[in-house]
């Protein structure tokens, strides 16, 4: 009896799967075991990793099972490592429980306040790239330029709805936000005026491919801009496959050396070079090296989201090519981390000491609720990657939201109302995932997109391996 | 302890609390606009 009892205390056998969840992986030579509901990472050595293991499988005697594999190890230094999971559990920092989702039902019930804006300024393009989810900037429907008066509106309307958020967030977007400058540089100006009468803090990104940027822009942006978006794919072939001028020529010549030098008076901070891959190069992390290699410290290059009709998409048989790319890219930054030559990957980035609250985590990133998209006339969307769409048509600058409906959808959209979120171990990173994917492939944006969801996981341990390597060196 | 290191010391349970402020930056705000990046976003509540 007194032998069941101990085994009982060694094992911890009351552990149900879905309540409290842990994952564990080994990447680079680090063994890490994330503690899905607390957030916390915890580095571990062989034979903890095995232990914690068979914890979590509700083994009814680890010390016997440890002990078929690690013959040197003693009884009594198996009992400690146990304690040392014991101790963990008790802090909450492993197996801890799944207390959020009752908590989610007060985050529906909050008031939300618009406090971000995507500004279409041009429906147009001077680029014709391949990928564009905007159809070459047209967004699958008419050319136009977003008017000042429009623009104004558009500020008044963030301003009006903002409720007490005193950080406001503008990203001027499009197609490409450089065809209309006039109006971005006095949209700006317009918000500059608001931020004294209302005690608002506009941040403004301008999002361009650098076809027209030049040294008067780049004096504005810095002056300006919060955060410079300036897209870029990497090494000249494949951004030039992909990102071909109107008449079919490559834009990679025209627009590298305009990047270099906007980088470089940004102070390499505060933007990024943004690229995106497809199907043709799935060895993207030979992008991101260039990118790195080329001198920029800020650099974010992504899947594409295309439909699988689409040549170019990204096919699950390109899955384990990909993750073993994001893989060899986390390698090849730890080496130049220790070098003393590292750059930012946007991707894999993680805060573990000041990353968001967890009602952030859960409510996502606000698309529908908190962040709009607005068309050159003024018509309201959920986030850019739904307009064109009429069914999402929320409502416009005029007559505010008329279609609650679709606020309301997207407000009660979060990992416990997706399926296939609820046991997955990266829900607190990619909260739940992206809306627009999950609608334009599924039909639902409760639903999710797997191909996006298995790279997303991939993304997240390569993050937190980057974390322990640089904790632990 | 001799064969666990644990990298951080704070808990979503913890911002349970005060957390939902949401003074913190849009994800599609900063390079992404495919994908959702809310986890490597950064708290803003004291700014």
């Amino acid at each position: 009896m007194a032998d069941l009892i101990a085994g009982l205390l060694k094992c911890s056998l009351l552990i149900v799967k879905g309540i409290n969840m842990i994952h564990r992986f080994k990447n680079n030579g680090y063994n890490i075991v994330l503690d899905v509901n607390s957030g916390s990472v915890h580095v571990v050595d062989d034979i903890a990793y095995d232990a914690i293991g068979l914890y979590d499988e509700g083994c009814k005697d680890i010390v016997a099972e440890l002990g078929k594999t690690y013959k040197d190890v003693s009884e009594e230094e198996i009992e400690e490592l146990i304690g040392e999971i014991e101790t963990l559990k008790e802090r909450g920092e492993l197996f801890s429980e799944d207390i959020y989702e009752n908590y989610i039902i007060d985050v529906n019930k909050r008031q939300t306040v618009v406090k971000a804006l995507c500004l279409h300024i041009a429906h147009d393009c001077n680029l014709a790239c391949k990928y564009c989810f905007a159809g070459e900037g047209e967004y699958h429907g008419r050319t136009a330029l977003m008017s000042l008066e429009v623009g104004k509106k558009s500020l008044d309307f963030l301003v009006a709805n903002s409720g007490n958020r005193r950080n406001l967030e503008v990203d001027f977007f499009g197609g490409e936000p450089l065809m209309n400058f006039d109006v971005v540089k006095e949209i700006v100006k317009y918000g500059r005026e608001l931020e004294k009468t209302h005690d608002k803090k506009f941040r403004f990104t301008l999002t361009t491919n650098g076809v027209l940027l030049n040294d008067d822009i780049m004096e504005f942006a810095n002056k300006e801009m919060a955060n410079l978006v300036l897209s870029i794919d990497g090494r000249k072939e494949i951004h030039d496959m992909m990102r071909p001028s109107r008449n079919n020529k490559g834009s990679y010549d025209l627009v590298l050396p305009k990047f270099k030098k906007a980088a470089e008076s940004r102070h390499q901070t505060d933007y990024y070079v943004r690229g995106t891959f497809t199907h043709y190069n799935t060895d993207f992390y030979k992008d991101v090296l260039h990118l790195a290699d080329l001198g920029f410290k800020q650099i974010s290059v992504e899947p594409v989201v295309a439909p699988q009709s689409e040549d170019y998409a990204i096919t699950e048989e390109d899955v384990p090519v990909i993750c073993e790319g994001y893989d060899k890219l986390a390698s090849e930054m730890l080496k130049r981390m220790n070098e003393g030559n590292e750059f930012n990957f946007f991707h894999f980035m993680i805060d573990l000491e000041g990353g968001p609250c967890v009602a952030k985590r859960l409510s996502g990133c606000g698309s529908g609720t908190e962040y709009l998209a607005v068309t050159p006339w003024g018509d309201l969307y959920p986030c850019h990657q739904f307009v064109g769409n009429e069914d999402f048509l929320m409502g416009n600058l005029d007559d505010g939201i008329v279609r609650t409906d679709i606020c309301n959808e997207f407000k009660h959209c979060n990992v416990y109302s997706k399926p296939d979120c609820k046991n997955c171990f990266a829900k607190f990173y990619c909260s739940g995932g992206c809306a627009a994917n999950a609608y334009n492939f599924h039909g639902s944006i409760n639903a999710s997109y797997d191909i996006g969801c298995k790279l997303q996981k991939k993304r997240v341990e390569c993050a937190l391996m980057l974390k322990a390597a640089g904790k632990l060196k | 302890m001799k064969h666990i290191t644990t990298l951080n010391s704070r808990n979503f349970k913890e911002s349970m609390k005060k957390g939902g402020c949401g003074e913190c930056q849009t994800s599609c705000q900063s390079a992404c606009k495919t994908s959702c990046t809310v986890g490597n976003q950064t708290c803003e509540h004291k700014k």
